[in-house]
């Protein structure tokens, strides 16, 4: 078992869940609940990864992560160091892989709640933020649950984007699934098996708190 | 109507708002204190529109809110107060209730005003108020249709709103629930002295609840009145046709040695009141409340015989229940005069598809239209 390395994937998802929340919301909220020209370019966009080979999107991370490319020129010039390689790199390609896996349960649980439930609140006195607060986070939160749910799992999971930008570097950014196929390439079938088990319990333990959050909502049957 | 004294007027609720499109908007209404005003009309008329305005949740083009002496909105001085400013109680017609939270706290929620330790008392007394208490800790999943009414009704007035307004609160109920809702209603009016804009499709309703109805048709108010004048005294034939009214004619003013007198086909009909203000030659639309046609009964005379006596035949008689509504048809128009009477009497004077009978148009029920186009506009069914 390769405790570097379930350490590295357990941060990776962490650090991704905490970071894609604030990003989800904001994002989801406003494309359930705003009309505007761009909206399906932008609908098009955060689903991209979703139907995009992993390879592919982590081929085009690396070209921009390069210290030729602007986004990779930047970073190199704010923090000194590169971005493919590293964790950071790895982090910011997990972030954009799981966009859709973010937003698009919180903009569906945005776009079941009745609009005349927030103009209800209004009229009750309530500001905006009172009625995010108090009305439209506790309607929202089984969606928010499932984002945050299905990016951990998918981030545990995730291969090619996490080769293709950082590699197998020990400590930094040699995940799990890129170590059990390390694993199986020294013939070193036990040692995946036993990372393998790991992983499968993860995903059905967080595919579980899905499901059973989303049977608790009492107030759903009317 | 005598001027209101200046302390009510302060208090009353003004609306004055015009937009030419998307939802066409041209309307002036007022409501004062402890007054119940129905807003009334074809679905698509801008009822719901004109109260989502007055709560701040639509912002027209052009026109003025007031109320309780406050500026609402106001479109040409750019000002236009948040829902949350104003103050106002509204009940909406699927209620929305928040689905997450009990009866309890989907009142307490509308009274952020009060100290914490007072809402759970002042929410507990607002639904014995609305005679929920008992099923304060339910969820309104849990409730029936009516009894979700009620926790609105309690959520809209738990703030102390300056205005209570409600968008058709009784149509998702069935009729008994309807019926006892309607009455608390009543009641409850003796107890909050602010305006209640009421609005419906159903004219029944609004008959029985306003103290006036103001009729709308794409937008436009086109008269405001207490029911009983509305029914009777309709401001033009397309008001009638908005509230159901038959019975709108078409007729020209005469003079003759015995005075003026409305021409309608062969007959000159008296009229109580209205002609000396047209000119003779003048073509004028005229309705008559089916209340005001009494039936000339067979072989003995009748209570006003000889007031303008018409003679037409029975194109249509619809027994529904104890009363039949009878059509009556004439040779000189393709018109129909509508009245009611008991089915009883229809038999007794044998009346049938096909009969020619002779009625009295009573002269005080004749009500002329004069400012309104002689032409009736089509109006779709409702």
């Amino acid at each position: 078992m390769d405790w570097t390395a379930l350490s590295v994937s357990l941060r990776l998802a962490g650090l991704t869940c905490l970071l894609l929340l604030p990003l989800g919301l904001w994002l989801g909220r406003t494309l359930a609940l705003s009309h505007f020209r761009g909206k399906p370019l932008c609908e098009a966009l955060v689903a991209l990864p979703l139907v995009m080979p992993p390879t592919v999107l982590g081929f085009y991370l690396m070209q921009a992560f390069g210290v030729e490319a602007p986004l990779g020129g930047l970073w190199q010039s704010l923090s000194g160091g590169g971005l493919n390689f590293t964790f950071t790199g790895i982090l910011l390609a997990s972030l954009l892989a799981n966009l859709p896996f973010a937003v698009q349960p919180i903009q569906r649980a945005f776009e079941s709640i009745p609009p005349n439930l927030r103009e209800a609140a209004w009229c009750s006195g309530l500001s905006p933020g009172r009625t995010l607060w108090r009305i439209e986070l506790p309607l929202v939160w089984p969606g928010l649950v499932s984002a945050l749910a299905l990016t951990f799992a998918h981030t545990l999971g995730e291969f090619g984007v996490i080769l293709m930008v950082g590699g197998a570097i020990d400590g930094e950014t040699r995940t799990l699934a890129i170590a059990i196929y390390d694993r199986v390439q020294a013939f070193d079938e036990s040692g995946a098996a036993i990372m393998s088990a790991m992983l499968l319990l993860v995903s059905f333990l967080t595919i579980g708190v899905v499901y059973g959050l989303a049977g608790r909502r009492r107030w759903r049957r009317g | 109507m005598a001027e209101p004294d200046p302390t009510k007027s302060q208090a009353r609720l003004a609306v004055q708002l015009q937009q030419a499109g998307p939802i066409p908007l041209d309307a002036d209404f007022h409501c004062e204190p402890g007054e119940l005003l129905a807003l009334v009309g074809p679905s698509g008329g801008g009822k719901t529109t004109l109260l989502r305005a007055i709560a701040g949740l639509y912002r027209p083009a052009r026109g003025v809110i007031r109320c309780a002496g406050e500026t609402w909105f106001d479109a040409e001085a750019g000002r236009s107060l948040r829902p949350q400013q104003r103050r106002v109680g509204l009940v909406f017609q699927d209620y929305a209730l928040f689905p997450h939270l009990d009866a309890r706290a989907n009142v307490m929620v509308a009274l952020d005003h009060l100290p914490a330790a007072e809402r759970v008392r002042a929410a507990e007394g607002w639904l014995a108020r609305v005679r929920l208490d008992g099923l304060a800790g339910r969820l309104p999943a849990e409730l029936s249709g009516g009894q979700r009414q009620r926790v609105a009704l309690a959520r809209a007035l738990a703030r102390s709103p300056r205005v209570l307004l409600l968008d058709e609160p009784f149509s998702a109920v069935d009729q008994v629930t309807r019926r006892r809702l309607q009455r608390e209603l009543a009641l409850l009016r003796e107890e909050i002295h602010i305006p209640i804009v009421l609005v419906t499709h159903d004219l029944d309703e609004a008959a029985a609840l306003a103290d006036r109805l103001c009729v709308l048709h794409t937008g436009r108010s086109l008269q405001q009145a207490p029911a009983e004048q509305l029914f009777r005294r309709p401001a033009s034939p397309e008001v009638a046709r908005l509230l159901d009214r038959h019975n709108v004619f078409t007729g020209t003013v005469v003079e003759d040695e015995e005075g003026r007198r409305l021409q309608w086909g062969p007959w000159r009909l008296e009229v109580a009141e209205g002609l000396a203000a047209l000119v003779p030659g003048q073509r004028v639309s005229w309705y008559l409340p089916p209340s005001d046609v009494v039936l000339h009964r067979r072989g003995r005379p009748s209570r006003g015989e000889r007031e303008n006596p018409v003679q037409g035949r029975v194109v249509e008689m619809a027994v529904l229940g104890g009363i039949s509504s009878v059509a009556l048809a004439f040779d000189h128009c393709d018109d129909t005069l509508r009245f009611e009477l008991p089915t009883h009497a229809a038999r007794r004077n044998g009346l049938a598809r096909g009969e020619a009978v002779g009625v009295s148009l009573l002269a005080a029920g004749i009500h002329l239209m004069p400012g309104a186009p002689v032409t009736h506009p089509e109006i779709p069914d409702r």
